[in-house]
């Protein structure tokens, strides 16, 4: 099966362990995986701030780089999810909006195309520690990716799987919401951090890149003890820690 | 700007919110409770998604032939012998109320619950005409005999206070003396409350949906007291949102089995209270005049615009029950008596970006709002065209701001600037790096980490490991 790549601009630039992870993840269920390489960034930043004008080139530069492939997949559900909205953004536009609907439906998060494209839930994966999982909003709540995070690491042999209170709460990241909003977005990162260390969990998982940024630095900032980690890192750990 | 509540710039109001530890606790703790009482509610009902595809159908049939039910209502209102005045604007209304009450030489007016008349800011109008309006809902009651405290919240609008606080309030004010046991605080609001209820001499209602096949009015509440309302006092005045109308008793049943559930999670609140004008001669009870007045103050602008679906609001609070924004800067940050995400969409429309062009940024987009929304509103989408507005169409947004956007679109659009600068970023970051984090940004940075550590751009980027990786021929698997 051939899959492209989706690494998105946080995962090239700072999460670079997640990408690379995930490329050996989708090799090791037989996966042919290509890096379009004029790809660049989804626009959400623009986008969700209003300015969808801006955002316009950065999409069609998107679905030309996507357009030979069979899968796009990425480890970031709220990026996969951006590729759903290129379809109202070119409401006037047929012949883009055409495109952007075939790349909408080719385009899957990691875990999302492991459960459903793969059929796959147990990776094989060794892990050992004791973690709790964040559901980030967009990937669950707009993208629908609910179950397939969890199904994936129960599976994982040594994992200990802590539920996180109030899992659904937002942490505050929203984009441009956490420099605009700084004083709001603290408080709602606050209140994630100090769940998750009610869990007493070692490592915090999760599947987008913005939310694991935002919590990751108020964790740092606050030199808690919690490792944050992505799923595609425990997906692809063999026991060899 | 009758809608607005508080201080007037918005950093103020956000920053008072936060820095209320008393508001706060207050408001968590009935989010949580409310929030599992909405869940518990809705399973009992059986597929929830289902009963929201058909509210959001109701709705959406609804505003889509709205003229033609507003003029089946008027008909059988007046058919009855009630009157029906269309107040196109906030004055419009209160001057037709104003003339009703003048008219009968009344005084003392008693009111159950509407926010309608909040947003229209009647009761100032009331008191300035020398009447004495009591608010007959407990937690507008405890709003109002504590100086006017502005409601936080479209269903408990009292939210914002604990019972201590209620218990203080009622001491202060009335020389209360039990403790602040709820039933105990409530006991003593229905003894103060009934002696007005009877000497009252018109009494006025909102609305939560008239139907428009009878001519009649549906209020739901928690007390019952919309009863009394409605059947005391010799005249009643009806106040109704142009938009809260549904055509049949079975769409009727639909809604407000949606409200209920959605709002506390109770099958009914308590109380439906249904009015049908004024009475027939054979009744005994109800009142001897009727009025509807049906309230546009800028709705019709929203129909057919792409903010329709805001008309579909049933006013149930469940957005705002779930909003983690909300939660931390509580209802008065919004400086709208609409408060939370329905707020932050309705409240730029109804009284325009320049007062609160702030509001549609008061969200993550986390979309648990629209998630739990009882007649399907894609509020986060609705605050995203709200940004687009004032960005593109009023050119609202800051220089700085549309600097940057304008770099991000030509950056992204090329993938061989983006190349450049994610190749430069690690070596521009640089001077701010400590301990392997950014700690100190600069310039659009600086709000990120004045609160959190950035993580550092790495030098062998994504891409230069998949490239790396492909011209060695390390094969596939092998990492
Ligand atoms: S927008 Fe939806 S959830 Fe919010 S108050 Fe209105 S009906 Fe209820």
């Amino acid at each position: 099966m051939k899959v492209s790549l989706f690494i998105t601009c946080l995962g090239d630039v700072f999460y670079v362990n997640a990408g690379k992870a995930t490329v050996e993840l989708l090799e090791r269920f037989g996966c042919e995986v290509d890096f379009p390489e004029t790809q660049t960034c989804c626009g959400q930043p623009a986008y969700n701030s209003g300015y969808r004008e801006n955002t316009k080139a950065a999409a069609k530069n998107m679905i030309t780089s996507f357009a030979h492939s069979e899968y796009v997949v990425s480890p970031s559900g709220s990026c996969a999810y951006m590729f759903h909205e290129y379809e109202s953004m070119f409401e006037d536009d047929p012949v883009w909006q055409e495109k952007a609907i075939k790349l909408k439906e080719k385009t899957y998060e990691l875990t999302q195309f492991l459960t459903e494209v793969l059929k796959i839930e147990d990776t094989g994966s060794e892990f050992h520690a004791k973690a709790t999982y964040h559901t980030s909003c967009h990937m669950t709540r707009l993208l629908g990716v609910k179950e397939a995070p969890f199904k994936l690491l129960s599976h994982v042999k040594g994992l200990e799987m802590v539920d996180l209170p109030n899992r659904h709460d937002c942490c505050g990241f929203g984009g441009t919401f956490s420099i605009k909003m700084p004083a709001i977005s603290e408080q709602m990162v606050d209140e994630k951090v100090e769940h998750i260390e009610e869990t007493e969990a070692e490592i915090l998982i999760g599947a987008d890149g913005g939310c694991l940024m935002n919590i990751e630095g108020r964790i740092k900032r606050n030199n808690k003890p919690v490792k944050v980690m992505h799923i595609a890192e425990i997906l692809n750990s063999r026991g060899e820690v | 700007m009758p809608m607005h509540i508080g201080e007037k710039e918005f950093t103020n109001r956000v920053d008072k919110g936060l820095g209320d530890d008393f508001m706060r606790g207050a408001v968590r703790s009935a989010q949580g409770r409310l929030q599992s009482n909405r869940a518990g509610a809705a399973e009992e009902l059986g597929d929830w998604d289902q009963w929201r595809d058909l509210g959001q159908e109701i709705r959406s049939h609804t505003m889509e032939n709205l003229d033609f039910y507003l003029q089946q209502l008027s008909e059988k209102v007046a058919e009855r012998g009630g009157h029906v005045y269309f107040a196109e604007t906030a004055d419009d209304a209160n001057q037709y109320v104003s003339e009703v009450i003048a008219k009968k030489n009344a005084k003392k007016i008693a009111k159950s619950k509407s926010m309608v008349t909040e947003e229209i800011a009647l009761n100032d109008i009331l008191e300035e005409n020398g009447c004495e309006v009591v608010e007959t809902d407990l937690g507008e009651y405890i709003l109002q005999i504590d100086d006017n405290d502005p409601p936080s919240h479209i269903v408990a609008p009292a939210l914002h206070k604990n019972k201590e606080q209620i218990r203080d309030v009622f001491k202060e004010k009335l020389g209360y003396t039990n403790t602040e046991k709820p039933e105990e605080l409530t006991l003593f609001a229905r003894e103060q409350l009934r002696k007005e209820f009877l000497s009252a001499d018109v009494g006025i209602t909102g609305c939560n949906f008239a139907v428009a096949e009878s001519g009649s009015f549906a209020l739901v509440t928690n007390e019952g007291n919309a009863r009394m309302v409605s059947t005391l006092p010799k005249t009643q005045i009806t106040v109704m949102g142009m938009e809260r109308i549904v055509p049949t008793w079975e769409e009727l049943d639909v809604l407000v089995s949606l409200l209920t559930r959605a709002a506390v999670g109770q099958k009914l609140t308590s109380y439906v209270t249904a009015l049908t004008g004024p009475k027939d001669e054979d009744e005994v009870d109800g009142p001897e005049e009727f009025h509807l007045v049906i309230v546009d103050n800028g709705r019709s602008k929203m129909l057919g615009s792409e903010f329709q679906e805001a008309l579909h609001c049933i006013r149930c609070a469940a957005c705002i029950n779930v909003c983690p924004v909300y939660r931390h800067v509580g209802g008065h940050a919004y400086g709208s008596i609409y408060p939370g995400p329905i707020g932050a969409v309705i409240t730029p429309l109804l009284g325009g970006y320049d007062d609160y062009k702030e509001l549609p940024y008061a969200s993550s987009l986390c979309g648990a709002c629209t998630e739990v929304c009882p007649v399907k509103i894609p509020l986060h989408e609705q605050l995203i065209t709200h940004r687009r507005n004032i960005v593109e169409e009023e050119k609202k947004s800051g220089l700085a701001e549309r600097l940057v956007m304008q770099g991000f679109s030509r950056v992204t659009r090329s993938s061989k600037l983006f190349n450049v600068a994610t190749k430069m970023a690690p070596f521009l970051v640089t001077p701010f790096v400590e301990d392997g984090s950014i700690v100190k940004g600069p310039g659009p940075i600086k709000p990120w980490t004045n609160i959190r550590d950035l993580p550092v751009p790495q030098k062998e980027r994504f891409r230069d490991w998949f490239k790396t990786r492909e011209k060695g021929g390390t094969g596939h698997g092998q990492g």
